[in-house]
């Protein structure tokens, strides 16, 4: 029997999805202009506006990239900390016993908690942005690299050893490539967080980024601008993590491949 | 005959459970002799090869290759391993894989090295697969890939734990002639463990069976078949059919007992 043409659309197509943000995007309009006429509820053309005047005038593109080198600093880190120290937690027993119990004390503290403790130490500055999102970014990161590396088949290591390798050349050519899908799933979640750490930052003390910005937008009345802001938010995160994917694909191609994921 | 490679007293127990897995095994195997270790599941023929290749200590007894005590792998002694989706490496090619042994142990150029590593896989039949992942090779290819990999070491020894047990009848006949000619083209030193007489009984020139858990030495029998051997013919045999039926009923013997024991 064939199916009905539209249902197998649905099913065959992300089609659909597309058009139902643009459905949403046509009912704020519509909304805006006709039903809740109140500057907080501003129509979509009128940010579009906002939107398009602050990318030609230039703030957007300062804030956005003030925004983009906390979060990369910091992230990046992030990762050079949370893989090396991880690849020692799960490799060296000795390592995992010491560390464990004192990452499963620190991990469950939510990212924000650590603000005031860094306000008092490295002040308000960059620093202390940069820290905050490296120390929220760390623990997915450093978790998942352990966990990738002690679930590594013990078969694995035993061919290391007859094959004559170093625990140098073990970690690079083993271990390394054995945990990194594992690791990268750290690297994903820890992107986003990054990113809300980030905001939320520069939302309680800064004066450039686009956290900063958008709750600028807000006190000063701008609420069109404000808008904007979270737009630009929006369509920045979603290209950072297709990115992401795509860098990702490109790494661990045989790992997406064999196990039958495209 | 000895003098070579020597289990001498060998025992193993796990502290986890309390029980031995071998028991005061002794045997030798003499230079470019091809033994086969068989017994029934769980007697700890695969814990002995792991300690034999010095992956994994005795609780008692030595495994001396040369005269000296083995405590850790030698690059004499090559393992293939039964589990070949893991051993190879999925995250490198296969000519990568075959390369990782000897990439760090020679000051040779990479063009070098490839092109011995690309020798490796002509001897096993692989050239055209050489920038393969694993993931794109059968199960016997993949097995294929580990023995062209322990071979670029130029190994005097390969220790094989059942690598055609999970390949299917007619890659495991192929791999089985192959490992044959290798043996014989590289005058190399073949233990193997298997579980299946029948594959024993056509790689070996002699076979030692061990009991059921814990394994001792239950007997160890001369296979006294002309090679070239033939998977028709010699399978043929008279000798062949006798020394089948010898071992069938010691195997029934062993799992009986074995049986026995833990009721």
């Amino acid at each position: 029997m064939k199916k009905n043409p539209i249902l197998r659309w649905f099913e065959t197509s992300r089609g659909s999805g597309v058009i139902l943000i643009l459905l949403l995007l046509c009912f704020w309009q519509y909304s805006a202009l006709y039903i809740m006429d109140t500057p907080t509820w501003p129509p979509v053309t009128r940010i579009l506006v906002a939107w398009y005047e602050n990318i030609i005038d230039g703030t957007l593109i300062v804030n956005l990239l003030a925004t983009l080198w906390r979060q990369m600093l910091g992230y990046w880190l992030a990762v050079v900390l949370g893989v090396s120290l991880g690849l020692a937690v799960g490799y060296y027993r000795f390592a995992y016993n010491l560390l464990e119990p004192l990452i499963e004390v620190f991990r469950p503290i939510p990212g924000p908690a650590y603000l005031p403790v860094l306000v008092l130490f490295v002040g308000i500055g960059n620093e202390m942005k940069v820290t905050l999102v490296l120390v929220a970014s760390l623990f997915p990161i450093l978790l998942n690299t352990y966990g990738g590396v002690r679930s590594i088949d013990p078969v694995q290591f035993d061919t290391a050893r007859t094959l004559g390798l170093t625990t140098l050349q073990t970690l690079r050519e083993v271990v390394l490539p054995a945990a990194s899908p594992q690791i990268l799933t750290g690297m994903r979640i820890s992107l986003a967080i990054s990113l809300i750490l980030a905001i939320l930052s520069e939302m309680i003390v800064s004066n450039d980024g686009l956290g900063y910005f958008t709750l600028l937008a807000e006190r000063t009345f701008k609420v069109p601008d404000m808008y904007a802001g979270i737009f630009t938010l929006a369509m920045f995160g979603y290209a950072l993590n297709r990115l992401f994917l795509l860098g990702e694909a490109k790494i661990i191609r045989w790992h997406q491949e064999s196990s039958g994921r495209k | 005959m000895s003098g070579y490679l020597e289990i001498e007293r060998l025992s193993k127990h796990f502290s986890a459970h309390g029980r031995a897995a071998c028991e005061d095994i002794s045997f030798a195997v003499g230079q470019r002799e091809f033994v086969a270790l068989i017994g029934p599941s769980g007697c700890g023929k695969s814990t002995l090869l792991h300690i034999t290749a010095g992956l994994s200590l005795p609780t008692s007894g030595t495994v001396r290759l040369k005269g000296e005590t083995v405590i850790a792998p030698r690059p004499e002694m090559m393992y293939v391993f039964q589990q070949y989706t893991k051993s190879i490496f999925p995250w490198k090619t296969v000519l990568d894989n075959v390369c990782l042994g000897i990439k760090y142990r020679s000051q040779a150029p990479r063009k070098q090295l490839e092109e011995l590593g690309r020798e490796q896989l002509e001897v096993v039949g692989l050239a055209p697969y050489a920038h393969y992942y694993p993931y794109q090779l059968s199960g016997g290819m993949q097995q294929r890939v580990a023995i062209a990999r322990a071979l670029a070491r130029r190994p005097e020894i390969l220790l094989m734990d059942e690598p055609f047990s999970a390949l299917d009848a007619m890659m495991r006949v192929e791999l089985q002639d192959l490992l044959l000619w290798l043996w014989q083209d590289f005058g190399l030193t073949i233990l193997f463990v298997t579980h299946d007489l029948d594959e024993a009984l056509y790689v070996a020139q002699r076979v030692v069976m061990l009991s059921a858990s814990p394994g001792k030495v239950a007997e160890i029998l001369d296979v006294p078949l002309p090679y070239p051997r033939n998977q028709v013919q010699t399978r043929r045999e008279p000798v062949y059919l006798e020394l089948r039926e010898r071992l069938y009923n010691l195997m029934v013997k062993q799992v009986m007992a074995g049986r026995t024991e833990v009721a």
